[in-house]
């Protein structure tokens, strides 16, 4: 299922911007569903973890606050143009996805 | 509060920094790590939320710290939310959302040479500060924005 993630690097005067969108519920298992009231279950990334050229870039620890469809950007200093980036994350049911892109 | 509940704030506390140490010797680049930081994130407690990821609770404001979100989010279940800074050596950064049932959103951790400058988008159940908490250099410095919420992003 890489069709998850959605990525997008760019490198500019020698720091690489990456933009990020992962397609998921988020969910904080504190909601309920309405029609049957039963409580809908936690279901929300843990981890997000990034590299460029196999090196760590960033890493993130997320809870059930972060919205739905979460998107994440963030820069570094580095990176050229065809350089490797790669994206990964981990939900608390442990699924998990991956994706490389190169930077643009 | 009491001195018994004092001591118990104290215990988790400490209970959770042990934790996040250990954590942090674990982390091999290459894995998608497995140490989630449990009592940090299902803390109803912002203090203890915040010395549950950077170890101790006392922040400096700073004004060195730039939070942008809005100042009224009509949604409250995408609140955009952007931190940076211009200090030198930042570890991590930290983002709670200081009336949410559970106040941490995210953590961002940052190896040399990531510019503390990260964007992601958090739910606000109602209208409420925005805190960031950036580890820099071993130092805790903190700031934080108001916003108002129109529509909750938790519960129904």
């Amino acid at each position: 299922m890489a069709k998850t993630i959605k990525i997008r690097a760019k490198a500019k005067n020698g720091v690489t911007t990456v933009k990020a969108l992962i397609t998921h519920p988020m969910e904080t298992g504190l909601r309920k569903n309405k029609k049957t009231g039963e409580m809908i279950p936690a279901n929300f990334i843990q981890e997000v973890v990034c590299k460029h050229n196999g090196k760590e870039v960033i890493n993130c620890e997320w809870g059930g606050a972060v919205s739905k469809n979460p998107y994440l950007a963030f820069k570094f200093k580095g990176g050229n143009k065809d350089d490797t980036i790669e994206l990964a994350w981990k939900d608390n049911q442990g699924n998990g996805d991956s994706l490389s892109a190169k930077i643009r | 509060m009491s001195l018994n509940q004092k001591r118990r704030v104290f215990l988790k506390g400490s209970l959770a920094a042990g934790t996040l140490g250990a954590a942090a010797g674990l982390l091999t680049p290459g894995a998608v790590l497995a140490a989630w930081n449990k009592n940090a994130f299902t803390s109803k407690n912002i203090d203890e939320a915040i010395a549950g990821v950077v170890g101790d609770p006392v922040t400096t404001p700073s004004k060195d710290i730039t939070i942008k979100a809005p100042d009224i989010a009509e949604n409250g279940a995408v609140v955009p939310v952007s931190v940076s800074t211009n200090m030198d050596g930042v570890e991590s950064i930290t983002l709670l959302v200081e009336k949410n049932a559970s106040p941490l959103a995210a953590v961002f951790h940052l190896p040399k040479g990531s510019l503390p400058d990260v964007s992601t988008r958090v739910k606000m159940g109602k209208t409420s500060d925005v805190i960031a908490v950036v580890k820099a250099n071993g130092k805790l410095f903190s700031a934080r924005k108001g916003v108002k919420v129109t529509i909750g992003g938790c519960g129904g």
